[in-house]
């Protein structure tokens, strides 16, 4: 490499390094609590268990209607209108219902009730809790809604551009050096030059692929909107004539109807009337698969909630596949508890190339400081030394 | 086999033929697949832990 084009590379590294870090702390810090939400939930006392049934019953459960799911949800806020019901696939026994003021109430209430029973178990706590809550927002926009996400998709950008330059740089450095040295003896500033190297090439390739799925995923708004106003909107263009809806249609109808349409599917959420999984009059009913994969695909059945018919059903366009591929990658959940505690530890190494990342930087602003310092130093004293040695 | 390449490439060039076959290994499966996704995922982190963590024999 030539000594123009390193500088070139090390002045990118650089600065795509110094505007993102403080950001990228930030992510690396509140995203090491939410790969163990679940677990954090557990220990808080905010995560919500099914109750144990009659072993009588327990042996082939009851299945709920899901009018009277909502039924039971709505009574305990009867002015407030459906928003979505969800299931986790591994906990089929809990329907999550949100309520809300108007379909994009930001300040909705969660609502877990019985599948089974129907009957209402708790009201959880708002996003997990205070804390939670708190990590999750700061992770995801900084309490800025979109602006903030779409910022913190440009600083996750700018670490990839970080990590590109980076290893680029790596060429030049190891050159001389066996893999993973780490040069203890000589100076401080030397051995966490290496360290940042080291840990910084072998967490290369996850913390691009967790960088890049995290900006696609800060992308998820404007590509909902996109859809939205494409393909939501095509199906809707019968509609546009039709007056508010007077009366809705059975849920549980919809849902069974929808199920009868994707053999060898699950629901797993279901989107009401205005909300921006739906449209204002139809139910988004979205049917996921059951295996590892295909149970992050959706398919959304759209379904008149007027008379219960199935209007539409549609795959979903490449870039919202892309954004659900995309999430599992970023969050790391998807392979069990080992891969949570390797998403935790590779997480913490990424911040220790982050922060040594810092150190190299403000040491060698010093050193560069120091030495021009002593240069100047150098050259003041020249002309007295001069003058001294005429007069002499 | 130890061109200047290899020797400069050939660990990272692994480790993140390693990286991503963990990543995606448990993405299409269970089981099996999620073991798979450990071991080969635990693979930079342990050298990664091995090589920052080793103190080198003092050399003359």
């Amino acid at each position: 490499m030539s000594t123009q084009s390193l500088r070139w590379w090390s002045w990118i590294h650089k600065w795509s390094s110094l505007v993102c870090t403080a950001f990228m702390l930030l992510l690396c810090l509140t995203g090491l609590p939410l790969i163990y939400h679940h677990e954090i939930g557990h220990l808080l006392g905010t995560d919500v268990e099914a109750p144990a049934l009659a072993p009588e019953v327990a042996a082939n459960p009851p299945k709920a209607n899901l009018d009277d799911v909502i039924a039971s949800a709505q009574a305990l806020y009867p002015n407030k209108i459906m928003m979505y019901m969800s299931q986790e696939m591994d906990e089929p026994a809990i329907w999550n219902v949100t309520l809300g003021d108007h379909p994009n109430d930001e300040h909705y209430k969660p609502i877990a009730v019985d599948a089974r029973t129907g009957k209402v178990i708790t009201e959880p706590a708002f996003e997990g809790g205070a804390f939670m809550s708190t990590m999750l927002r700061l992770h995801v926009d900084m309490f800025a809604g979109l602006p903030g996400m779409l910022f913190l998709g440009c600083m996750g950008i700018l670490l990839i551009v970080a990590i590109i330059s980076g290893v680029v740089l790596y060429a030049p450095f190891m050159r001389k050096l066996e893999f993973g040295t780490v040069r203890h003896q000589r100076s401080t500033r030397l051995k966490w030059l290496d360290l940042h190297n080291l840990l910084g090439i072998v967490t290369l390739t996850w913390a691009l692929v967790v960088g890049a799925t995290g900006v696609i995923n800060t992308l998820s708004d404007v590509l909902l909107k996109v859809w939205q106003s494409t393909e939501i909107a095509a199906m809707l263009e019968p509609y546009k004539d039709a007056k508010p809806l007077a009366q809705m249609a059975s849920v549980d109808a919809a849902m069974k109807a929808a199920v009868a349409a994707e053999p060898g599917m699950q629901v797993g959420f279901i989107a009401f009337p205005g909300t921006p999984f739906a449209s204002p009059h139809h139910y988004g009913v979205f049917m996921h698969g059951d295996q590892a994969f295909s149970s992050r695909l959706y398919k959304p059945v759209l379904i008149d909630a007027g008379n219960g018919s199935i209007t539409d059903r549609r795959e979903l366009p490449w870039y919202l596949t892309a954004l659900l591929v995309s999430q599992p990658l970023h969050f790391g959940d998807y392979g069990g508890g080992w891969m949570k505690f390797l998403w935790a530890v590779l997480d913490v190494a990424t911040i220790v190339v982050l922060g040594s990342g810092l150190y190299l930087w403000f040491k060698r602003g010093r050193r560069v400081k120091a030495e021009a310092k002593l240069e100047r130093q150098v050259r003041a004293a020249q002309p007295a030394l001069a003058r001294s040695g005429e007069q002499a | 086999m130890s061109s200047p390449f290899v020797k400069l490439w050939g660990m990272p060039i692994v480790l993140g033929i390693l990286t991503i076959v963990g990543l995606l290994s448990a993405l299409f499966g269970d089981g099996i697949w999620d073991a798979l996704s450990a071991v080969t995922l635990g693979a930079p982190v342990l050298v990664g832990a091995w090589y920052s963590l080793r103190r080198q024999p003092h050399r003359p």
